[in-house]
């Protein structure tokens, strides 16, 4: 089961959204592969009527009354903005060119 | 005289006689972390002014005979890792150098309530992951006890601000053992409550089905009163118990144990334990005996099970709570020239921001979670997940606690793990399990080993929402620990804490 390739992770890196050098790819490829290794004992023991836990607590559909509650203000919740225009967070370009 | 090497219950005792103000307790404090924290590196951000402000407000509330809490006017390390208004807030991360948040967690909320002084927030491992403070993006906290060696992580800050005598308090978060490591490895007393006591919002979160903050302090009695101060029902937050906090306070004054079973965990010992650990522990299970306790062996034996289940879930949770700092709203932003698109500033930004470990756990949960791989890993560490509570669940039907060793070793040297994941993962054996299920888990100290002289922990873990229980033998423990060595284990502290 385990065994990792370089290219795989540089796959997972692009999903994940982290840029990554090839020095680093390399390093995490052979890391991943022990840590793989040491995770996999779960399987030894996962049989098939064993039911899976999420979650300690029994919680389901926790919801609160639909009432209008003190927020933030624009301001306030622009103040750790990277950049703004006006009353709005600025990005980066989300679409090409055309 | 009240001094910084008071508890905390004193310190409460001779601020309503009226024999020590706040404000000059607080300057008290903020001396000696001036003095040790240029070695210790316990802080990130010291909070002077804010602290002050607090101080002299309790001061003239106290004045005014207004009715205050316990713990008002006491001061407290803050884990960098819980939003405070207006104070800088960064995990340990470059992605967070600089933030300020615009709101306050309900920790902090609840500790500006109750009038306690948070002096500052403390260094912690980035984004809590990590066993040894070394992943700060800020360089790492050092051992108060020997500044070569870990202070244990994530929460290494916290715990040594409390060795180091430059807090009675201090709050940590505990996700596979955060709070009962460094606490262990410190001397020092750290309890993560029962999953659900103390609201999540406002923290920064790493694994949000295991995390739970919880108090931080010299003495198992303090611990209990800043318990009482954090736990709570709270809206904000989905996952918070609706029912009434246990008495902890109250059960950690108990001071007996006579007819409860503590149960020792089999598989918590032997291999891969340190010979003056053992001992220590064994030592302690003594002193419980010749308190009227009944010592019964448990075996929980999935338990061998737990590490890997952990290292699959956590950072699987991780790689999906960690997917918001994408430089849009808040925090670092790279690359961003007017001509790069968003997703590549945000592989950028991702790629500067996160350090070695947190990207380590991103891909692993990206991994686990990704389709052909889920069952095998995320859906097999689930099951496990399920077998550990049945493990626990017959444990405790054996006995009222179980107990264990902290950390199977006493802190080891700065640098010896940074490379070696999987051995830096194997300090959290013992402290895994509790997370897992949601129970609770305390740790205090035993003893120094006298192979190495430093700090070994002891683990008490009590069934979800009986948290009193483990603060009663925890309680009972210390008290016998104390009266047998004549003195508290931190007075033997080396020169640094001022003694």
């Amino acid at each position: 089961m385990a065994g990792i390739s370089r290219d795989e992770v540089a796959h997972l890196a692009r999903l994940a959204r982290i840029e990554m050098s090839d020095s680093e790819l390399d390093h995490l490829a052979t890391q991943l592969d022990s840590i793989l290794v040491a995770v996999a004992s779960v399987q030894e023991v996962a049989q098939a009527d064993v039911s899976p836990t999420s979650h300690p607590l029994p919680l389901t559909n926790v919801i609160r009354e639909d009432l209008v509650r003190p927020s933030l203000t624009s301001d306030e919740a622009l103040s750790g903005a990277p950049a703004k225009v006006d009353h709005r967070f600025k990005v980066p370009q989300i679409l090409g060119e055309e | 005289m009240t001094n910084i090497h008071s508890t905390a219950a004193q310190m409460s005792e001779a601020l309503s006689e009226g024999s020590i103000t706040s404000v000059e307790l607080t300057e008290a404090h903020l001396v000696q972390i001036e003095k040790v924290d240029s070695k210790v590196h316990a802080f990130l951000h010291v909070d002077r002014e804010n602290a002050l402000a607090q101080a002299r407000d309790v001061d003239a509330k106290r004045k005014s005979g207004e009715k205050l809490s316990a713990l008002a006017g006491v001061p407290l390390a803050l884990k960098d890792v819980l939003a405070q208004k207006g104070v800088p807030t960064t995990c340990g991360s470059k992605m967070l150098e600089g933030w300020r948040p615009p709101y306050d967690s309900t920790v902090v909320a609840k500790l500006k309530q109750s009038g306690v002084v948070i002096l500052g927030k403390t260094n912690m491992d980035e984004f809590a992951m990590g066993s040894s403070t070394e992943n700060s993006a800020y360089g790492p906290t050092h051992n108060p006890w020997d500044l070569t060696r870990i202070p244990g992580g994530s929460g290494g800050g916290s715990a040594a601000a409390l060795a180091s005598f430059e807090a009675p308090l201090a709050i940590g978060t505990d996700t596979g053992g955060s709070i009962r490591q460094p606490a262990a490895v410190t001397g020092t007393v750290g309890v993560k409550p029962t999953y659900g006591a103390v609201s999540r919002y406002g923290l920064v979160a790493f694994s949000s089905s295991l995390d739970q903050a919880g108090p931080c302090a010299r003495t198992v009695l303090d611990t209990a009163l800043l318990h009482e101060v954090i736990a709570g029902y709270d809206q904000m937050d989905s996952t918070s118990i609706n029912a009434p906090v246990p008495q902890v306070v109250t059960a950690a004054k108990k001071l007996d144990v006579k007819g409860l079973k503590i149960g020792v965990v089999k598989e918590l010992s032997g291999e891969g334990y340190q010979a003056g650990v053992q001992q220590r522990f064994n030592e302690a299970l003594d002193e419980l005996v010749k308190a009227g306790a009944e010592i019964v062996e448990v075996s929980c034996p999935n338990f061998e099970y737990a590490l890997a289940a952990y290292y699959l879930i956590a950072p699987s949770e991780a790689s999906s709570n960690l997917a918001r700092f994408d430089s849009m709203r808040y925090g670092l932003r790279v690359g961003d020239d007017g001509k790069t698109s968003a997703e590549e500033v945000m592989n950028l930004t991702r790629h500067e921001g996160f350090g070695a470990e947190v990207k380590r756990r991103i891909i692993l949960g990206t991994y686990a979670l990704s389709s052909g791989y889920y069952d095998a890993y995320y859906g097999s560490a689930q099951k496990v997940r399920t077998l550990l509570i049945r493990d626990y669940q017959a444990a405790f039907a054996k006995a009222d606690v179980l107990v264990s060793p902290t950390c199977p070793t006493t802190a080891f040297k700065l640098g010896e793990n940074v490379d070696n994941p999987v051995a830096m993962y194997l300090n959290d054996i013992a402290t895994i399990p509790v997370n897992m299920a949601g129970i609770g888990g305390m740790s205090l100290p035993c003893g120094l080993a006298p192979e190495d002289g430093l700090p070994v922990g002891f683990q008490i873990m009590s069934p979800a929402m009986k948290d009193d229980l483990m603060y009663q033998v925890g309680g009972t423990l210390e008290a016998a620990l104390v009266s047998k060595w004549g003195k508290t284990l931190l007075s033997e502290i080396p020169a640094l804490a001022g003694k």
